[in-house]
């Protein structure tokens, strides 16, 4: 190794402790599993702080019941929408990994459409035992849609009232799930520590599913499927702005590879001259204030990391050194650091810098790492680690989870195809990434801590997939 | 280009049968933004080639099976079974790509077919005027693509003879400008792997460049995994995907 290099190595002590220690207590329950990583040496307050301020996954989740919506109207098609609703609802509370969800068959079989109607002791009791009651009432007349939703304390039947909403929108099946994530986007941030739900963020991915690569997008729960660009040769990297207003990508056309900017409000590509002249450019990334944006460009011979302002000014370059640099991330909390693969060592690794290129540090010790996505609160670096990579070597390629500070990490994928592309979701609870299984890539998502991986796509190849920031 | 021809076409349609079958048709095209609906299961494709190099002028049986596909075409063949077999006879390195479109969504397989140019075209390339090989076929017979290691972009040792013939080849044929595309294997990911294949691409112009070639007839373009020449998980098929390709610029 050149000892003259700005790069950081783990002392070989340390990093056996972290194996060691993620060996040891992978018999352990699975939340646990993560505090005691993190929190090893500090004891339970200190873990306790870990699990709350890191994943925002809590250890004590509410026992919460989602009763059935109240059907009311003349509308032919209410079932229907009560249907949309009443599981849409549902699986967003489940999803939202904060809650214990009273299962539907331990519920009580009323529907109560109002607060006279509701029998709260009937909901405290066995076998549903709940917290906590989402409950209300689904109309549908006149081509409007009207939801009144309420959520009781079970266990304060004197004051029992937590929150009450009303929505009301054109009638349709879209509109039915519309809401539902409206109302547990609302629960959540009441009920979740102040931490705003991701019911109503959306995944941008690329599928080739036309038969050329172009960027799509669906609702965070996989419903809803959208083409967005329609170039017809391959766009990959689709990176949304923070405030949803224009979505970043690289595409390849008569000049090579550019950076391309796609305006979600006028649901057109619009000039993004910055992002053209010469060479190879790839992989956008946009700060967290959404004025700034990283990618990587070969413009200037080898393939470096560079910086612009939004709107394509001010460009310049961060890294210099031979060898493959790409997939930069923000600091979305600081603005001021970056996370980005470099080749400059042999096999890709993770690296980080201030956000004028000064600083550098390795985070990754061997392997092959690459992707990297900087969680919200700027703890965390979500990435993919084939630790074992090499000819003949029998390492898969996972996704990892490492604590900035300390450099300790935890994997979170096991022994299922080969996964790549993690991206946070706001809320800093959940991840989209990307998993191949014999070659076919599909989207899927899981809680921070690894559990409840569920797979969002079924057809064609879904790949690249980038959480909305709101 | 022909959007005149287009517009024109469907001015005619429309007087003719006052359909709006033409321009509806691309009309719904251009606006309809939701996702096909998918019903039923994704269709899958198999696709080999035997053999897979062959001398000018031999045969090359083409073998493919589809499921659940209902639109199967093989690019340059046409439609085609869901399942069959077929002799091809290319006359340069061909890859074949099929196409399963199915109710589920589509799955595509590519076979890759190299041929090796007949022993005395080759022994004559300064002599263009007595060969009956066409600018296309002497420029790939000289000009053949170049391999590299895993995760390596320096050119190989074993591979400098096939670049100072390209060389000599482009230094006698100075009007000749040429397109290096980078490519590499399916392993990692998309985005490192553009970059791996900038740098093969990158690398193979410079050695160019040393051999004397003006660095402003050499344009460079990295596909990196995203058009492998075939899709086998296998050391023979990753290496073939290693490559640095060429193909005149115009």
């Amino acid at each position: 190794m050149n000892p003259d290099s700005p790069i950081e190595t783990w002392s070989e002590p340390r990093r056996k402790t972290a194996q060691r220690m993620t060996a040891s207590h992978l018999r352990l329950p699975r939340l646990l599993a993560g505090i005691v990583l993190f929190g090893f040496s500090f004891g339970s307050l200190h873990a306790q702080d870990w699990v709350r301020t890191g994943s925002n996954l809590t250890e004590q989740r509410i026992r919460l019941a989602a009763a059935d919506f109240k059907p009311l109207g003349g509308d032919p098609q209410t079932p229907s929408y009560k249907a949309s609703f009443d599981s849409t609802l549902y699986n967003d509370l489940a999803n939202a990994g904060i809650f214990e969800m009273v299962s539907k068959s331990m519920a009580p079989q009323a529907t109560p459409g109002t607060p006279q109607e509701i029998n709260l002791g009937q909901w405290a009791a066995d076998p549903a035992n709940a917290s906590m009651v989402a409950f209300g009432s689904l109309s549908a007349a006149s081509g409007r849609l009207s939801v009144s939703g309420w959520v009781f304390d079970a266990k304060n039947p004197g004051s029992p009232q937590v929150l009450g909403k009303q929505y009301n929108e054109s009638a349709s099946t879209d509109n039915a799930r519309l809401i539902a994530h409206k109302f547990a986007d609302e629960i959540i941030a009441r009920l979740g520590g102040g931490i705003n739900g991701i019911a109503e963020t959306k995944l941008y991915f690329v599928s080739s599913r036309t038969g050329s690569k172009e960027i799509w997008v669906m609702d965070y729960d996989g419903q809803n499927q959208h083409i967005v660009t329609k170039l017809g040769s391959i766009s990959l990297s689709p990176r949304i702005a923070p405030d949803n207003s224009r979505l970043a990508f690289s595409s390849i056309g008569k000049e090579g590879w550019s950076i391309r900017m796609f305006s979600l409000e006028l649901g057109r590509p619009v000039a993004f001259p910055a992002g053209t002249p010469g060479g190879s450019n790839f992989s956008p990334a946009w700060s967290g204030d959404g004025t700034k944006l990283a990618f990587s460009s070969s413009r200037s011979g080898d393939p470096e990391i560079w910086v612009c302002d939004a709107n394509g000014g001010n460009l310049r370059k961060l890294t210099a050194f031979h060898g493959p640099d790409v997939s930069p991330t923000w600091n979305p909390r600081t603005n001021s650091q970056l996370a980005w693969v470099s080749g400059r060592t042999g096999l890709p690794q993770i690296y980080t810098m201030d956000a004028d290129g000064a600083n550098i540090q390795r985070m990754t010790d061997g392997g092959y790492a690459i992707s990297p996505s900087w969680s919200p609160n700027g703890q965390f670096l979500a990435f993919s680690w084939n630790r074992k990579y090499g000819p003949g070597a029998p390492g898969g390629q996972d996704i990892y989870v490492m604590d900035i500070a300390s450099k300790r990490w935890i994997q979170l994928t096991h022994d299922a195809g080969s996964n790549d592309f993690p991206s946070w979701s706001p809320d800093g609870r959940h991840l989209v990434f990307e998993r191949a299984i014999g070659g076919h890539a599909e989207i899927w998502t899981m809680l921070a801590d690894g559990t409840e991986q569920h797979e969002l796509t079924h057809s064609g190849k879904n790949f690249m997939p980038n959480w909305s920031w709101k | 280009m022909n959007s005149k021809y287009r517009v024109l076409a469907c001015v005619v349609a429309l007087a003719a049968v006052a359909g709006l079958a033409g321009c509806g048709k691309k009309k719904t095209h251009d606006t309809g933004n939701t996702a096909p609906a998918l019903t039923g299961p994704a269709p899958t494709a198999q696709l080999s080639a035997t053999p897979t190099t062959i001398t000018a002028g031999d045969q090359v049986v083409l073998t493919w099976r589809t499921t659940d596909a209902t639109n199967i075409s093989i690019e340059g063949i046409g439609d085609v079974p869901s399942s069959g077999v077929k002799t091809v006879t290319p006359s340069t390195s061909t890859s074949y790509h099929l196409v399963a479109r199915g109710d589920g969504g589509s799955a595509d397989a590519t076979a890759r077919v190299t041929v090796n140019p007949v022993q005395m075209a080759v022994a004559v390339p300064q002599d263009s005027s007595a060969s009956n090989m066409t600018a296309d076929e002497q420029f790939r017979a000289n000009v053949q693509d170049i391999f590299f290691d895993y995760d390596a972009y320096e050119v190989r040792a074993d591979q400098a003879g096939q670049l100072s013939k390209a060389a000599a080849y482009l230094a006698q044929n100075p009007t000749i400008k040429v397109l290096i595309g980078g490519y590499c294997d399916e392993r990692g990911s998309n985005e490192y792997n553009l970059n791996l294949g900038q740098s093969r691409a990158n690398s193979t112009k410079q050695a160019l460049v040393q051999a004397g070639i003006a660095a402003d007839r050499l344009r460079i373009v990295s596909y990196g995994k995203e058009k492998p020449f075939c899709t086998e998980s296998t050391e023979e098929c990753w290496q073939q995907n290693r490559r640095a390709g060429f193909t005149i610029d115009r």
